[in-house]
């Protein structure tokens, strides 16, 4: 197979008469990258994604694949396979010849192609299938099969446009280790678009999140959960506490943020904070729910907080807390089940502490909405 | 039998219930089957004088069938040259007009079915349909003029100089065709249309992106889901030229019958209504026969029709 090539977005605006899709995205994809999008629905990362495939083309900027400029070249003509979210085999073809499409296309000759489909089959654990209709498949079978009749034109980049939003919780998990598998034995650039950031922080190599057409972060999965750029990444990945205020003193990496509800509470200086936030700065501040612990010493600390257990939640591997801080401040706790008491005590005070570093300090910004 | 009856009962209730089984039953008892076999009883009978009808001389006989296949017993020629050469001149006519009609259609139907609504969409659609507001003679007679030898076409062929002397579209039957092909044309369009309107796009960009030029899109993905469609259309539309009776009356040349008009001499000039029964039965049963011989050379089952 073919090595997977470089993908570069430079200064790509995509504009729908007045409404602005994508807004100066700049992108490096290495070859070989599994590269993710993540982002809430209408952020712009299927448009995204569509101008790469060239279904569309971009309203300003250049998108390059493999050093080339890709303007004026239709979808039939890059070296992209693109996977629909809806799959889109065709019903009335038997699995090995949607597997063997672009081969068709290309006038390869009826042995040859079956022999390729076998070979793909294979690959994906499908043997003995090829003769079946895609409607006589499971949901999983088929969406291996779109796998393997993207990659069968040998690609540079593959492209999947949510491809598991269709299946359920456990197939979803399994085909994220096989995605990530065969991109990893066929060496080629994946780039794959997900309002799921599980799945973009276990699949991919790097994560671009977007909102509202603007890329707030490119980073490794570990960096955007850990090191968010800005308050939307923080709220939109994963679950986060957050709390306003202003910047009271900054030590270091560390900021001391005087919060509107909560008191003073201590934050590592997200690396985007770093030189921006200044003393006084209206700021926002983020604790993960598993960062917090119940404190054994409940005297006052910057780290701490006292709030009232309002509700609990057992999940299974953890127990989420809800709590309420002064003047109803929401706060979620999330405790690791290590076959603890369950706290059942609603409307009783408790202390939770964080370690600080653990907390987060960014210029205030927009949250992802709920 | 009984459960199928006592479901439909529960399904639908006993008022409902009643209402479908006894108009779908007039329909298609009192209103095809009884009139066909009436037809069939008659195509059977000698030619007789009402006196004689129900006498001793009104025996079963096939000499109508050997009449369109022989001619008239004495006559000079073995077989009946001239009904047989109407006969299959208006099944190739008939065909020709569907194949027409297919190829017009399908561009079109395609169009409308892909393009997500819309008000341009609507429009089209409005304009396809209120032509059949007119009633069909003055939609023939209209054709008539139009393809005259003074009419629109000829008089705008001769003033650009692409002509130098009117063109006799009637005597040509190309008015006939255009007349046939235009009668019925929302009958193409409609069976293709709502069919393709359900196709995913996304299966035609998905052959995009895998290299397909447009016609490979056509053969491989559009044609095949559109198939019941395009072979309803194609049935309606073969089945009602080759019945036709106004338009070829109208539009036809001078030289050239359609059957279906060699059928209504016999029923009102001659008043010869079993050898019109049985003119119209052969007819009938060759049309059947293509009509199946066709979807099974396209693989269509019967049943994807009425999809």
């Amino acid at each position: 197979m073919s090595k997977g090539v470089d993908v570069n977005l430079e200064n790509v605006w995509i504009r729908f008469g007045e409404f602005v899709a994508v807004r100066e995205a700049n992108v490096n994809i290495k070859g070989g990258e599994f590269f993710s999008f993540l982002g809430p629905s209408g952020c712009g990362k299927t448009t995204i994604l569509r101008a790469v495939s060239g279904f569309l083309e971009p309203s300003d900027g250049t998108i390059k694949i493999g050093g080339k400029d890709m303007a004026g070249i239709g979808p039939n003509k890059r070296p992209t396979a693109l996977i629909f979210q809806n799959l889109a085999l065709f019903p009335l073809m038997k699995v090995w010849e949607n597997i063997t499409f672009s081969l068709e296309v290309q006038g390869v000759g009826k042995a040859d192609r079956r022999k390729r489909a076998d070979e793909l089959l294979e690959m994906i654990a499908l043997s003995d299938q090829g003769e079946k209709l895609p409607s006589e498949l499971s949901g999983g079978q088929k969406q291996r099969v779109a796998i393997a009749r993207a990659l069968c034109a040998e690609p540079d980049v593959l492209l999947l446009d949510e491809p598991l939003s269709a299946l359920d919780l456990k197939l979803r998990q399994h085909m994220r280790t096989e995605l990530r598998e065969i991109q990893q034995r066929v060496g080629i650039t994946f780039i794959y678009i997900t309002h799921d950031q599980g799945e973009a922080l276990t699949m991919s190599d790097k994560v671009a999140v977007m909102r509202a057409g603007i890329i707030d972060q490119i980073a490794d999965g570990k960096s955007v959960y850990d090191d968010p750029a800005t308050p939307f990444v923080a709220s939109f990945v994963g679950e986060n506490n957050v709390f306003r205020g202003k910047v009271k003193s900054i030590d270091g990496d560390m900021a001391l943020i005087d919060t509107n509800r909560s008191g003073t509470l201590l934050a590592r200086m997200a690396s985007a904070a770093k030189g921006t936030l200044k003393v006084g700065d209206n700021a926002m501040m983020f604790i993960r729910p598993e960062a917090c612990k119940i404190a054994t010493d409940t005297s006052p600390a910057h780290n701490r907080l006292t709030a009232k257990v309002k509700n609990e939640e057992f999940e299974g591997q953890i127990y989420n807390v809800f709590l309420e801080g002064s003047e109803g401040k929401e706060i979620k706790m999330s405790l690791v089940n290590i076959g603890q008491q369950r706290l059942s005590a609603r409307g009783s005070d408790l202390t939770l502490e964080y370690a600080p570093e653990q907390a987060v300090a960014l210029p205030a910004g927009d949250l992802a909405s709920e | 039998m009984g459960g199928i009856f006592r479901d439909f009962f529960d399904r639908n209730g006993a008022g409902l219930g009643i209402f479908l089984l006894v108009v779908v039953g007039f329909w298609v008892v009192i209103l095809i089957i009884l009139p066909q076999l009436s037809m069939l009883d008659f195509s059977f009978r000698h030619h007789l004088p009402p006196p004689e009808m129900g006498g001793p001389k009104d025996t079963y006989t096939i000499e109508h069938y050997k009449y369109l296949v022989l001619g008239a017993p004495g006559a000079d020629t073995s077989y009946n040259v001239v009904d047989l050469g109407v006969f299959g001149r208006t099944l190739i006519a008939a065909l020709f007009v569907t194949i027409l009609d297919l190829v017009l259609c399908y561009p079109l139907a395609y169009y409308l079915g892909q393009s997500k609504g819309g008000g341009f969409v609507r429009v089209l659609v409005l304009l396809l349909i209120i032509p059949y507001w007119i009633n069909e003679i003055l939609r023939a007679f209209a054709f008539r003029i139009i393809f005259g030898e003074s009419g629109v076409i000829n008089e705008v062929l001769l003033t650009m100089g692409l002509i130098g002397s009117p063109i006799d579209f009637i005597r040509a039957n190309i008015a006939l065709y255009a007349g046939l092909g235009y009668a019925y044309i929302l009958l193409m369009i409609f069976p293709i249309y709502n069919v393709i309107e359900s196709l995913d796009r996304n299966q035609i960009e998905a052959a995009r992106d895998m290299g397909a030029p447009w016609w490979r899109i056509h053969w491989r993905i559009v044609i095949p889901y559109a198939k019941p469609g395009i072979s309803s259309g194609c049935t309606m539309v073969f089945m009602l030229s080759a019945g036709a009776l106004a338009a070829p009356q109208i539009l036809g040349g001078p030289s050239s019958l359609w059957f279906t008009q060699i059928i209504y001499q016999w029923f009102n000039q001659g008043g010869n209504w079993p050898r019109g029964a049985a003119f119209a039965i052969v007819l009938l049963l060759t049309c059947i026969v293509i009509v199946l011989s066709m979807m099974r050379l396209f693989k269509v089952k019967i049943g994807d029709i009425g999809k």
